[in-house]
């Protein structure tokens, strides 16, 4: 049963990707993504991550999404008629696509064989996640803190409202 | 329960191009940014799987410094969003295009 778990997730994860992709109307697809970002929370903790499956909800889910849909009510979107995929941006996605297709393809099937065995399931006790990443990522989160101060104060900035335009 | 390494980096893989397919073709501004966003998820779908696979925990750690970096990239990218708007009154990336 648990085998079949994962594959019914990442058959959910795709197609509401798929679905979230393809709609003309933004707030759509940031619904669709957000019931996608449920399913990878799910993953997450299937595959032994229970810390980052809560912060996958609380951040990517519960704060992203809902930024993006605060800018979606407060932008009065046209929805415009022309088609979703013009065919002139078509040529260049797919010829890129192709090559990531074909680069993703020789990375999945020249494996060892040891990625063919199941991996073997294990959990992350909260306590020795947060002990690990204090311990040995310590300067890596004052510089993520950093960035977090340079973008709040940049995107105050950027955001403000000049009257009579702003350069 | 038996997950194989591989798969969950086929998964990391379709999601992946998912996202880049959505940046390349939208023309809307927003619809690129979420493009932005599935990429790095599914960026973060492959850490979480490396780390099960290396029994590590570096995968994790990894993760959590990607999604600091994608909610700093999205609040900076979406105030952008908010200027051009201003500025063009549309989302579409092909009215910026202006100037000699």
């Amino acid at each position: 049963m648990n085998t079949f778990l994962f594959y019914i997730l990442a058959a959910v994860i795709v197609v509401s990707t798929g679905l979230a992709i393809t709609r003309r109307n933004a707030a759509h697809a940031v619904i669709y993504l957000v019931f996608s970002f449920f399913g990878c929370a799910i993953l997450f903790y299937l595959l032994g991550a229970p810390m980052i499956a809560a912060l996958e909800v609380i951040v990517y889910a519960g704060a992203i999404m809902i930024l993006f849909l605060f800018i979606v009510m407060m932008i009065r979107i046209e929805t415009p008629e022309h088609p979703l995929f013009p065919f002139s941006q078509l040529r260049p996605a797919m010829a890129i696509g192709l090559i990531y297709a074909a680069t993703g393809l020789l990375l999945l099937f020249h494996q060892a064989a040891a990625s063919r065995q199941p991996m073997a399931p294990a959990t992350t006790p909260p306590e020795v996640f947060g002990y690990t990443l204090f311990a040995h990522y310590g300067l890596t989160i004052e510089i993520a803190s950093l960035l977090l101060l340079v973008v709040l104060i940049g995107a105050l900035h950027i955001g403000r409202h000049q009257p009579g335009g702003h350069k | 329960m038996m997950i194989s390494y591989e798969h969950v980096l086929g998964l990391s893989v379709i999601l992946f191009f998912m996202g880049m397919f959505t940046v390349l073709t939208r023309r809307n501004l927003i619809m690129i940014l979420l493009g932005l966003e599935i990429m790095l998820n599914a960026a973060s779908v492959g850490f979480v799987g490396a780390g099960l696979h290396w029994h590590t925990l570096d995968g994790q750690a990894m993760v959590i410094f990607v999604m600091a970096v994608a909610a700093a990239e999205v609040s900076v990218g979406l105030a952008l969003v908010v200027c051009a708007y201003r500025k063009t009154g549309s989302v579409n990336p092909l009215f910026l295009d202006e100037g000699p």
